[in-house]
């Protein structure tokens, strides 16, 4: 092994395991890496930065692309450096298939896993050892930081092919000890039989999945009994989903977040206090960027994460623009952990531009949730009228809410302009609908109609 | 006494949108009901249909099957002149008591001219009228 493919500095794995603590009590796996910050981390960061770099050289994608930015590796000397870095982007990953972003050699590389394109060639991942061994101590981390520990019982109810959510989380929750069941997708008849038989304490799975498996149970009037942690992930889910899994399945739901391009699921993840997900600031550099002018944003402002990958060996990537839309969270987590990132509430493509301003469609359903007097339904036209941006949103109002006066018709209006005001810095027009009345979507929301054309 | 005075109005909230009068009418045709006074008050796209029937009850059903959103108001009826004033006489009645009219529709029917009031306080609205010398008619003529 290489000096740098075993970065977890002086802790031990194994000592971290060991102590058994009461419930509640923060369990760590690799405390000074978890709760890094400051100046260590920059620190650390920066060194990894310079060694990312140095490996990306090891591809003609990287070799081209600092050759036409003018630089060189030994010019990244700090982390501000890596703004004079263009982004990478998932279609130069595409372009690059199937092993043109490898930085070793093919011998080096111990697994392959592809992320499939919607269009087109998938994307190859590939890990050497050294990765899987990271990989997994992520998945560990995370595992570890949600109360799980040896003698819970680990079923995990993913696909195990190429996605990664199979094989990943397999392995980090065999490194803590866990009883693992990798009992996969389908047959959710013999998933509940084993949760019940098995005493499972805790599952993985999709949230869409976790529901299904909920309502099965349910109609196969079969407790749950022994179930206390939900991990769910691979696709947006909200907090009302949230409580109504919690309550179907008594567990404790957490959000896991991740892509393959960045080894797989374990990036980010909730701590117990489940307000933000943690992202391993050791091994990922994390920028929140503006999607249409490529500028960094600070904490507390919604953007676009991007991510440079600090210790990948097999895929060094550089800026790797995730179009997954968060942004930081400044204040300290009671964890003792690092800085968190907010729960992934969208994608940049969604992103509109209204009189200069950045709106993400999510903002708008998430005031919308805020307003009992309307429901969670929208629709989004954006016109231009006299050379202006007009933005008109559509809501229906609550069946329980109708008084039968106008008046308060007018002031629910009112309201829901407000708040929109309050949270988009902009200025909308609102027109309750009727309930019912708005197109109901199932997988991918067409919420937004751009009626714009060139001015 | 002030509680059969009471008229129980249905009022619908409907987007202002071509057809949609005709859709409600349709739906209250259907369910053999009786529209005896009706007004549409609108604001920015959208408005509340406001009618008084026969048989509110079915009103209520129909329309809420048909997915609308559908609410009872309390409003009262009152007896009016049928010449010029006859307006004026009852707004000032209550306008000298303070008491504020949210608002008013009307109609000319087999009872004479009638007038919708929709009032803040309606027991104060009522006793003012009838010591006015008006009729508030009882519920039981419409419904
Ligand atoms: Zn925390």
């Amino acid at each position: 092994m290489s000096t740098w493919s075993n970065p977890f500095l002086s802790v031990s794995p194994i000592l971290c395991a060991l102590p058994k603590v009461a419930k509640g009590r923060q369990m760590f796996w690799e405390k000074p890496m978890e709760t890094l910050k400051g100046d260590d981390l920059k620190r650390l960061q920066e060194d990894r930065l310079k060694e990312t770099c140095s490996r990306a050289m090891g591809t003609g994608f990287y070799r081209d692309l600092f050759k036409s930015a003018g630089i060189s590796p030994a010019d990244i000397k700090t982390l501000d450096d890596i703004t004079r870095l263009p982004f990478t982007r998932k279609q130069d990953l595409r372009g690059g298939y199937p092993f043109g972003f490898l930085a070793v050699p093919l011998s080096s590389v111990v697994r392959i896993h592809t992320t499939s394109g919607t269009t087109g060639k998938p994307t190859v991942v590939g890990y050497t050892r050294g990765d899987l061994e990271k990989w997994s101590s992520l998945i560990a981390r995370n595992l570890t930081m949600v109360g799980l520990r040896q003698g819970d019982v680990f079923q995990n109810m993913v696909n195990y092919g190429m996605f990664t959510g199979g094989l990943g989380f397999h392995y980090g929750a065999e490194k803590i000890g866990l009883t693992v069941i990798p009992s996969a997708t389908g047959n959710t008849k013999r998933q509940i039989e084993m949760i019940h038989d098995f005493g499972v304490t805790a599952i993985h799975c999709t949230p869409s999945y976790a529901m299904h498996l909920a309502e099965s149970a349910e109609e196969a009037g079969i407790k749950l009994d022994s179930l206390k942690t939900g991990i769910f992930g691979a696709e947006p889910w909200s907090e009302s989903l949230r409580g109504e899994l919690e309550e179907k399945l008594g567990v404790t739901a957490y959000d896991s977040y991740g892509l393959s391009e960045l080894y797989g699921p374990g990036v980010a993840f909730e701590c117990q206090e489940r307000d933000g997900l943690h992202i391993w600031h050791d091994c990922y550099l994390v920028e929140i960027i503006d999607p249409v002018t490529g500028e960094q944003l600070g904490p507390g402002e919604q953007g676009e994460l991007v991510v440079t990958p600090l210790v990948k060996e097999a895929m060094p990537l550089i800026r790797y623009r995730t179009g997954d839309v968060t942004m930081l969270i400044e204040d300290d987590c009671p964890c003792g952990r690092g800085m968190k990132i907010a729960r992934i509430t969208g994608r940049s493509d969604d992103m509109l531009v209204i009189r200069g301003i950045n709106v993400f469609p999510s903002q708008i359903e998430h005031v919308l949730l805020g307003i009992p007097e309307v429901g969670n339904q929208f629709m989004v036209y954006v016109d231009r009228v006299n050379h202006l941006d007009e933005m008109t949103i559509e809501v229906e109002l609550s069946r329980t809410h109708f008084s039968g006066e106008l008046a308060d018709l007018a002031r629910i209006q009112k309201k829901v302009i407000k708040e929109l005001r309050d949270a988009l810095e902009l200025r909308t027009t609102v027109r309750l609908v009727e309930p019912g009345s708005l197109p109901r979507f199932e997988g991918k929301a067409k919420r937004v109609i751009d009626r714009r054309t060139g001015d | 006494m002030p509680a059969e005075c009471m008229i129980r109005q249905i009022s619908v909230f409907s987007e202002n949108k071509p057809g949609k009068l005709a859709s409600i009418a349709k739906a209250l045709q259907e369910g053999g009901v009786n529209i005896l006074a009706f007004s549409i008050a609108e604001a920015d796209g959208f408005g509340v249909v406001r009618a008084i029937v026969n048989k509110p009850e079915i009103a209520y059903r129909e329309l809420t099957r048909l997915g609308y959103n559908v609410a009872f108001t309390e409003v009262i009826a009152v007896g009016m002149e049928d010449r010029p004033g006859g307006l004026y006489e009852i707004a000032d009645l209550l306008g000298g008591a303070s008491l504020n009219i949210e608002y008013a529709y009307a109609y000319s029917g087999k009872e004479g001219a009638v007038l919708i009031l929709r009032v803040d306080n309606p027991a104060d609205a009522i006793a003012r009228i009838q010591a006015g010398g008006r009729r508030c008619l009882p519920s039981s003529v419409f419904q």
